[in-house]
Formats: structure tokens, sequence, C-alpha cells
């Protein structure tokens, strides 16, 4: 199935692709190109903020792909966004060489506050772009397999699942959360300088890394389209439904659902690898289970099973929670909570479901997912 | 008779698809021997011992809790017995093998209850049974081939359901479902068909039609079928295995069964 095969049968997909690709032209624009003084000039920090957004976007792809099409509810995938971001975090700390506080040009300040004399054998290679870029995506993945192999296999589902997910990001958080870890402990990583030999405070650094998140957000929208319109995406679904029916069938269910896990991690970890340089800090709160069930709120305000839904649903959700927490902080938990408890009783397909309903019942005939036809 | 080879009609295992290769030399296709299965005290099967011949179509009559479904369940990996051996032909012992693999290597099974994919079509529904390999890089990249999709057209034919093809199957009848089932089956090339109740809750017509249709794959397929209908059974069958509490009672034609003592006594007469 080619590409533009794939999106001629989505058309709500392709809509997202261009307000996408429109919004980050007209934003890095609006950065660069119109001067300051302007009422038109867009800021720096707001660029960023959309770009923090639109990595949270490809998480909750992420999500949508385990939970809306294959009924595993992750609620620890916070983990391997957090690992990816932990791994782009370790290259940046190493980027920033002899310019940090101690002066050591291979130990990072909270190493040399430690008293560690050399760098541990994890923290090894890191000093390379290409290195770091594969553990942002080998971490996850393996972490991932290795969990899944276990879950899978034993054949544990739903709530069970879900609760050993939670415990998973859980037990990562305290891990590190220790200084022993050589992570950085409390205070995680920060204090990043440059990425790639580039100024991560420069203007142009940061359009760079908020049009490579679009881009790589709608690369990894085509890629998980791809999936879920294969055969592939049938058996998932299939699996969904009636799982011991699809082992009858033939499929063996612990191998499907495990790809799936292990793709749906890898986007995590490219999105927590996109997300660290834009907000310039990782620490271990990103592990934190609220964290992994902010997510699943996403994907269900925005509507499960959809892809576009889950896109739609971080990006809202997380406007929402920048202008409340702005004005009520402490109403924002009560707020979210709130939020999950209707979608769950009065929009159980989200906002695209009931865009899907309103569009059937005016008789528009409106298809707004169109199934792959012959 | 002269027609056209149907897709579903046409075993091989020339076809590339991995699976173990199934010897019925010695004429069964399907060796249950002294197995038993317990669940808390409750012996579901009581060292029961039970031989499928190569393109024969068994029934499998017997009163509620008698183990019907349980051996079905043994013979497709669901449940492992407590003790006992079951081969699928000379070579292929089941006990080592899990669901999926079962399934692979030519076992095919339609539930009691219609249980079809709701979400997805009944074009999808038949394409996701389709016999070919299963495997999760192959499944990503796989594309219908012409003979395959024809494949599909002609089970949709025999199921009578091509009028419905993009209808979600969750919208189907009873009755449909049903057919949509056994059209699944049909999709897997089984060398074996296990069919627990197919006419349960089918229409007179439906019921006739289902006779002439498993008739028809017998020969070439082994069928064995677990009903309660007796008209249906008596229509169909050449040889009737009787259950109870978990062994055979006896085996023979329908009259003999009929005609037998304890047979009268344990389950038709009482």
């Amino acid at each position: 199935m080619d590409i533009a095969n794939l999106l001629a049968q989505d058309r709500v997909g392709k809509l997202f692709l261009m307000v996408l690709a429109l919004m980050a032209i007209a934003i890095s624009a609006l950065n660069l190109l119109v001067p300051d003084s302007s009422a038109m000039h867009l800021s720096t920090f707001t660029v960023t903020v959309v770009g923090k957004y639109l990595t949270y976007a490809l998480l909750a792809l992420a999500v949508d792909l385990v939970w809306g099409y294959c009924g595993i509810l992750s609620l620890g995938h916070g983990a391997f966004f957090a690992l990816g971001g932990y791994a782009m975090g370790i290259y940046m700390m190493r980027q920033i060489g002899d310019r940090g506080v101690y002066g050591n040009a291979l130990l990072p300040d909270f190493m040399v506050f430690l008293n560690w004399k050399e760098l541990p054998w994890y923290w090894q290679g890191f000093d390379q772009f290409w290195f770091a870029s594969l553990m942002v995506v080998l971490v996850p993945g393996i972490l991932a397999c290795l969990f899944g192999w276990l879950a899978f296999r034993s054949r544990v589902t739903g709530v069970y699942l879900s609760i050993i997910t939670q415990a998973l990001t859980y037990a990562l958080m305290l891990a590190f959360f220790r200084n022993e870890m050589g992570f950085g402990g409390n205070n995680g990583l920060t204090d990043f300088k440059e990425i790639l030999g580039y100024n991560l405070q420069k203007d142009g650094t940061r359009v760079t890394i908020f049009l490579l998140t679009a881009l790589l957000l709608g690369l990894g929208y085509i890629a998980s389209r791809f999936v879920v319109e294969s055969k592939m995406g049938r058996v998932v679904t299939a699996i969904r439904d009636a799982e011991s029916r699809t082992r009858f069938i033939g499929y063996k269910v612990e191998h499907f659902k495990l790809w799936v896990f292990v793709f749906s991690a890898v986007l995590a970890g490219i999105a927590g690898a996109l997300y660290v340089p834009q907000v310039g800090i990782i620490n271990p709160s990103e592990f934190s289970p609220l964290n992994s069930l902010e997510l699943v709120i996403w994907v269900a305000v925005g509507g499960r099973g959809t892809l576009y839904g889950a896109v739609l649903g971080a990006i809202l959700v997380n406007y929402a929670k920048t202008v409340f927490t702005g004005i009520l902080p402490e109403v924002w938990l009560f707020a979210l909570g709130g939020l999950f408890v209707s979608v769950t009783l009065f929009m159980p397909d989200g906002l695209v479901g009931m865009a899907r309903k309103l569009a059937s019942v005016r008789g528009l005939g409106l298809k707004l997912n169109q199934r792959s036809k012959l | 008779m002269n027609r056209v080879v149907r897709f579903h009609e046409t075993i091989d295992d020339t076809d590339g698809i991995a699976s173990p290769q199934l010897d019925t030399a010695h004429g069964p296709i399907l060796y249950l021997e002294d197995v038993t299965v317990s669940f808390d005290g409750f012996r579901a099967l009581n060292v029961l011992s039970l031989y499928i011949d190569d393109g024969e179509l068994r029934c499998i009559i017997g009163p509620n809790g008698a183990g019907k479904t349980t051996m079905m369940d043994v013979i497709t990996g669901k449940t492992r017995p407590d003790a006992g051996t079951v081969f699928f032909g000379q070579t292929i012992d089941l006990l080592q093998m899990d669901e999926p693999s079962i399934a692979q290597a030519g076992i095919g099974r339609k539930f009691q209850k219609p249980s079809v994919f709701e979400q997805l079509n009944v074009f999808e529904n038949l394409e996701l049974a389709m016999h070919t390999d299963k495997r999760v890089w192959s499944t990503l990249f796989a594309r219908l081939k012409p003979f395959e999709k024809e494949g599909i057209e002609e089970v949709l034919e025999i199921v009578g359901l091509t009028g419905q093809r993009q209808d979600r199957a969750g919208s189907l009848s009873h009755g449909q479902k049903q057919w949509l089932e056994i059209g699944m089956l049909l999709m897997q090339k089984p060398k074996l068909l296990l069919v627990d109740e197919p006419v349960a809750g089918m229409t007179h017509q439906e019921t006739e039609r289902t006779a002439e249709l498993l008739l028809s794959l017998a020969g070439k397929h082994s069928v064995v079928v677990v009903e309660h209908d007796m008209a249906f059974v008596r229509s169909i069958a050449r040889k009737v295995t009787v259950l109870h509490e978990g062994s055979v009672l006896t085996e023979g034609s329908m009259d003999e069964v009929q005609n037998h003592p304890r047979v009268i006594e344990v389950y038709l007469g009482a």
C-alpha cells in the first residue's frame, strides 16, 4: 500500500497532515521572518509550547495504537516517553562539556557534586548524537519487548495488565529518584547548552526542533495509519474484540500484541526525545503514574481508535491545562478527573465519535472514517 | 460431479505455508487415547479414547456435561489434559502445541456461540480466517492476491453473504453469523473441522443447507459435529459416537445407537 493510496482513504487524516504542515510553516515564519516589534510576531516561547504539544500528540498516537486498536490499556506509557527523554538528555549533558559549574570536561555537574571520579559505563557513547538517537529508540523498545513478552506470554490482560504497567512506571520513577542511579536523581538532567553544536537558546535552533517535531508527528501518523490499515491492523482489532477466537484461527496473539506494544513504545520514546530539548529538563517526575494516566485521558477525550482523535485530544487537553493552571492551578486535577468521568459517561467515543454522530444525524453523509474499500 | 474445484476444497501442503506434515497413512486423522481432564475433582473427560478416520463425517452426541465441549477444547489446545495422548495424524502431537499452531496445522473449529469479529465487516472476517502465512511481519505487509480474493468471493457465495460483504459482522442476524463462522472455517482450509452445534438458532431451510454443506465437505475433509438436534444428526450422520460422563458410551450408526439400551437409559429415553 503506497502512501498516496493510504491517505486517499483517510480524508480526515489528510486534512490533519495539511493543517499540521501549514501550521508548522506559519508558526516558523511568524517567529523568524516577522520582526519582534510587529504585533504579528510569535515569540519563541510560544513556538516551544506548541512544539511541546506536538510531542504530546505523538505520545497520544502511541497510546491510541495500543489502547484504541489493540485493547491494551497501558497506564505506563509515560515511562517509555521519559526513557526516550533521558537518552536525549544524557546526550545534551555530555554536550555541555567543561562549561558546567565545576568545569569538568567529562563529568556532568551532579556527578562531580557526588564525588564520582569517572563516567558510569552506561553514559559511554552518548557523546555521539547517532548513538543517543539509537538509544532513544532501543531503550524504550527493549524494555517494552521484555515487559510485553513476559506479560503477554503469561496472558495477563485487562485491568491486571494496566496495573502492572502502572507499577512499571512507578518503579522506574523511584529508581530514577536515587542519586546512585546516575541520572541526576531528584533534579534530573538540565542546563542543556547545545544540540549538535547548535545553541539551544537560539531562535533558529528552537524553530528547527519545532519543525522536526511536526515532521516526526506527521511521519508517526502515517506509519501508524499504515499499521492500522494493514491486515495486521485488522488482526489487532480482532484481538481487542475476541482474543481467544483470534488464536483459534491461527494467529499468535502474543506476537501481535508484543509487536504493537514495542512499536508504540518506540514512538513514545521518540516523542520524549523531542520533548526534552524543547522544555530543557527531564526529571523523574516524568515517570509519575499520574502522567501516564493523563495520556489515557487525552486519548479518551479525542476519541480512541481513530489516531487523529488522539492528536486532537492531546492538544486540546494540554491547551486547557496551560490555560487552567494559569488561572486556577489548584482546580486543574479536579477538572481533569471531571473531564474523564464525563467523557466516559457521555462521550464514550470522544470528540471524534461525537462529530461522527452529529454528521450522521444531519445526514450529511460525511464519512469521517473511510474504511478501506476493496 | 463436474464442477470447478473451489478454494476451500483445495488442500495441499505445497503452498509454502509452514505447517507440520500430516500423516494419515494408517487411516485415522485424529487419535485421542486415555484422555482425562478434571476440574476441581470433577472428571469432565474420563479416560476417553476416540479415533476419527481421514475423510470421515462423525457426529458426537451426549447429554449435557458429557464432555463434548471439553473434548473440543483439548483437541484445539484450549485445555491441557491431565493424562492421555492426542495426535493429529501419526506424527503431530497436539499436546505440545498452542492454539494458533494447532489451527495452522489444519484443525478448524466452529464455536457453539457464534463468535465472529463484530467490528470488522464480513469480507474482513473471511480475510482474517484465510489460510495463509499468519506470522507478524507477513501479516503487516500482506496484500490480497487475486486467487485469494476469488477464494473469499467463492466462500461468500457458499455461505450466502455476498450481498452483506461490506456489512459489519455485528449487524448480522444470528443465522447469518453462524454462516459467516462456517465461512471462516472454510477459509482456513482445515483438514479436520470441529463443528459445535452448527444449526442452533437456524431456520429449517438454513439447517438443511448446513446439512448439505457438511455432507459435501466430508471426504476431502474430516468433520466432527457436536449437535443436540437429533433430526439434524440423523440427516447427516454415518457414524455416531455417544459420550456419557466423559467417556465413549457407544459408537455406531444412528439406528444402532438409538436402540442401544444404555443410550436409551441415559439419554434418549430418560
